[in-house]
């Protein structure tokens, strides 16, 4: 047995077997998986690991609350595909966690979570800051452990990045007793390694699936694409992108799905949906194929399942079998990894005519862009959908744009149009509120020399805005712009539309935002109209430290289009052709 | 519809709650849930009935896969194989009234396994239908029926199938004999008769 003292690798790998603490083991097997940042918050059982953390190259994020932990872990995986790492103590630490592990469990976030737990001697008799973490978590992790063993700790870990990354990616937790963390053992990262990755069995692309679909693609005549997340998770874009131009077939596109197919591409539809635009959702529903790509339509996707696509096959090619015919019923399953079915796919598709097609949705586009806000003439007030259109304008669409959630999402969605994977961040699957500023923390510290914006509601920015500390902590350059519309907009929406305009609970007072942000230590301005609008975004891209812009926004704006929940996709409450705040041209 | 998996499992802590908080997810009532030893060490076999929609199965079935300690899931569905549930049934009698229940308990192929000056315990293995019977012609036969304890379902195909990942996890899985297989498929469940 070696019992050599540490002999890390140039990147801080032992390489050796070597006998350390539980807590050594912690961090040298995370240093083994490659993790060089982690965002965490001490406590008491986590304490030995982080006694033991300044022996490690890694770098540790201090958050000002645990939901920041798992948001920055998070965004830190979305700007990068590699697994995000959370650590918390035990009892509230973890259960802070928990938002943050939700929100990655459904958009299929590689992330690992560490926390600390009560000694395995006091285990189950309600000790101090004792919480079942692990019970807690069940049903929005992908997996869990609970270790009370120093020799256990290695090969949980290992097992646990493993199936963060592995498959349909998605949230793993251990948890930590604190006397594992104390006790020591014979640390081999090597022999930690687990069982070769066990794909799902119902996982296999059948031949016959993979003729039928092509077949159904060669004979369809107003076919559309959607793509999803799945294009992004599985590095699909190039395949999606050659099935697109060889069979000539638009493109649209779910929230998470933005970035994955290039927005000034012809054959780019834009967003389907719930505030997807008309000719999107039109297509969708005289489509007579849709080969859906990575996406698991969601019911914000397709209105009613029961008036969606009707004269539509469906094709869907997915990782995860348990989202064949989940929602909807499909014609054609291609289940296993988006990329390596097209790759198969791909060869079997040849040039293809849809010109016919593709003139009939131009033409149902060219009416509606012209009443779209960004048109029309300068009234004096200031709409987030100009916001939106300046800074994609200004950053030239090359920054990262971590969104939080409500109208100003789906504006963001809507007027910046994402040319790149990886440049929009948001909470789709869970909506969670809050998320923004800290998700933007972990992918401005994933990615450094990017430039990110943090784009949120006055609402949900109040949620996790202390992680403003954790910005100036880290030195962070990050550019924020609060939509501040005096509401919490996309519910007063919803109260306008269908609770007869009773705006219960949403008016909304807040902070002076550029007082708060001065009070961090962080330069910030307020913008009141159009014409202050571009000077203000240069001064923040231009200005060295973290910026924050609070754009005063016209207060009872509305998404449009919109389709009320429970109508069907084409049933589209339409940019209304007078609005009361301004005028617009008649009615398209 | 009613579904029958046969899912081989970790036998780890937690495993039963994985399992069973997946289908309070998807809000599925589980009618039944047997857990055991299977032929494997290490491994557990669980048979699992519940009642929902046709196309349900394939999603059920996809989702436990998706648990880490889920080896294989097998739907019986509508292939043949043996079910049985074990019943133990306590009935009031007292010495005098006893005959008529063991009579009973002959034509049920049944057991008495326990008798006490004021009571006696049958157990019985059957198709649910078979012990359905029984305590419905108990019942009918005025009998006090005290306790009812029933196992729930175990299910096992018929003939030579072995588990696609017994098989693939080498040792200790059993090959097929072919020939061994052709067992008749025997007619059950009818309400009140004896097999
Ligand atoms: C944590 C959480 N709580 C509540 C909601 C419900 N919700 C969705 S949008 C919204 C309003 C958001 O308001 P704001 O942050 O001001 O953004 P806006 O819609 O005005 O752009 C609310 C309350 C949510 N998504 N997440």
């Amino acid at each position: 047995m070696n019992t050599n003292v540490n002999t890390p690798s140039p990147n801080g790998a032992i390489t050796t077997p070597t006998r350390l603490t539980g807590s050594e083991i912690l961090w040298a097997t995370l240093v083994g998986e490659g993790v060089t940042d982690v965002f965490g918050y001490p406590g008491g059982a986590i304490l030995p690991a982080y006694d033991a953390l300044r022996k490690f190259p890694i770098r540790h994020v201090l958050v000002r609350h645990e939901q920041g932990a798992s948001h920055m872990a998070d965004g830190y995986a979305r700007a990068t595909g590699k697994v995000g790492v959370a650590v918390a103590t035990s009892g509230p630490g973890a259960t802070n966690l928990v938002t943050g592990i939700a929100t990655a469990m459904l958009d299929s976030i590689p992330m690992v979570c560490v926390t600390g737990q009560v000694s395995s001697k006091v285990l189950g008799t309600d000790a101090f800051q004792e919480v079942d973490i692990t019970g807690v978590t069940l049903p929005v992790t992908k997996h869990n452990f609970l270790v009370s063993r120093a020799e256990d700790l290695a090969p949980a870990l290992r097992h646990a990045f493993q199936i963060a990354r592995s498959g349909r990616p998605g949230p793993v937790l251990v948890d930590i007793t604190k006397d594992a963390q104390q006790a020591t053992a014979l640390f081999d990262f090597d022999a930690a390694k687990p069982a070769p990755y066990r794909p799902h069995p119902m996982l296999k692309v059948e031949e016959n699936g993979l003729k039928e679909a092509a077949e159904l693609i060669r004979n369809a005549k107003r076919p559309v694409i959607l793509a999803g997340h799945g294009v992004m998770q599985s590095g699909a874009m190039e395949q999606v992108r050659s099935l697109a131009e060889r069979a000539q077939i638009p493109v649209a596109l779910t929230l998470l799905g933005l970035g994955g197919f290039p927005a000034s591409h012809p054959l780019n539809l834009g967003m389907m949906g719930m505030h997807g635009e008309s000719w999107v959702n039109h297509a969708i529903q005289e489509a007579d194929l849709l080969i859906a790509c990575g996406m698991r339509f969601d019911d914000r996707v397709i209105g009613t399942p029961s008036t969606y696509a009707l004269k539509a096959k469906k094709i869907h090619i997915e990782v995860d079998p348990a989202e064949i015919n989940k929602n909807i019923k499909v014609d054609v399953a291609l289940v296993g990894d988006l990329a390596e079915v097209l790759e198969q796919l791909l060869p079997q598709i040849s040039g293809r005519d849809g010109s016919a097609w593709l003139k009939t949705i131009d033409a149902s586009k060219g009416a509606v862009a012209v009443r779209d806000i960004k048109n029309l003439p300068d009234s004096g007030h200031l709409y987030a959908a100009h916001v939106m259109h300046d800074l994609w304008r200004i950053t030239g669409g090359n920054a990262i744009v971590v969104t939080d959630v409500g109208q100003h999402q789906m504006w963001e969605a809507q007027y910046f149009h994402h040319e790149h994977p990886r440049t929009l961040i948001t909470s789709g699957g869970l909506g969670t509120m809050g998320f923004a500023l800290p998700a933007a923390i972990g992918a401005k510290v994933a990615c450094p020399d990017k430039e990110v914006w943090v784009v949120a509601g006055d609402g949900g920015f109040q949620m996790t805005s202390p992680e403003l500390a954790t910005i100036v902590q880290e030195k962070l350059k990050i550019n924020i712009a609060v939509i501040n519309n005096g509401y919490l907009g996309m519910v007063r929406q919803w109260q306008e539309f269908f609770y007869d305009k009773n705006y219960e609970s949403t008016p909304l007072v807040s902070p002076d935002f550029v007082k708060l942000a001065d009070a961090h230590g962080i330069a910030a301005k307020a913008v009141r109209t159009r014409g202050e609008l571009a000077g203000a975004v240069e001064e923040a891209r231009a200005h060295k430290g973290a910026y924050l812009l609070n754009f005063l926004v016209e207060k009872e704006d509305s998404v449009y289009p919109m389709i009320p929940a429970g109508s069907a996709l084409h049933e589209m409450i339409r940019r209304p052709g007078k609005n009361p705040l301004v005028e617009r041209p008649d009615d398209i | 519809m009613i579904h029958t998996f046969v899912s081989y499992v970790d036998d780890k802590p937690g495993v039963l709650t994985r399992v069973s908080s997946l289908f309070r997810r998807l809000n599925i009532n589980i009618i039944s849930l047997t857990v055991g030893r299977s032929e494997r060490p290490g491994l557990s076999r669980m048979t699992i009935v519940c009642e929902a929609s046709a196309e349900a199965g394939h999603r059920i079935r996809a989702s436990m896969y998706k648990l880490e300690n889920v080896l294989d899931v097998d739907d019986i569905a509508g292939a043949p194989a043996v079910t049985r549930e074990l019943a133990l049934i306590k009935v009031a009698a007292t010495k005098d009234t006893r005959s008529p229940i063991f009579e009973l308990v002959e034509v049920f192929r049944a057991r008495i396994v326990d008798l006490a000056p004021e009571s006696l315990m049958i157990e019985m293995t059957g198709v649910e239908s078979k012990i359905e019977g029984l305590i419905q012609v108990l019942t009918e036969g005025d009998n006090e029926i005290l306790e009812v304890c029933r196992s729930g379902k175990m299910t096992m195909r018929r003939g030579h199938h072995t588990s696609r990942v017994l098989k693939a996890l080498g040792a200790g899985a059993i090959e097929p004999e072919d020939g061994a297989s052709q067992t008749q498929q025997a007619e059950e469940g009818a309400v009140v008769e004896p097999e």
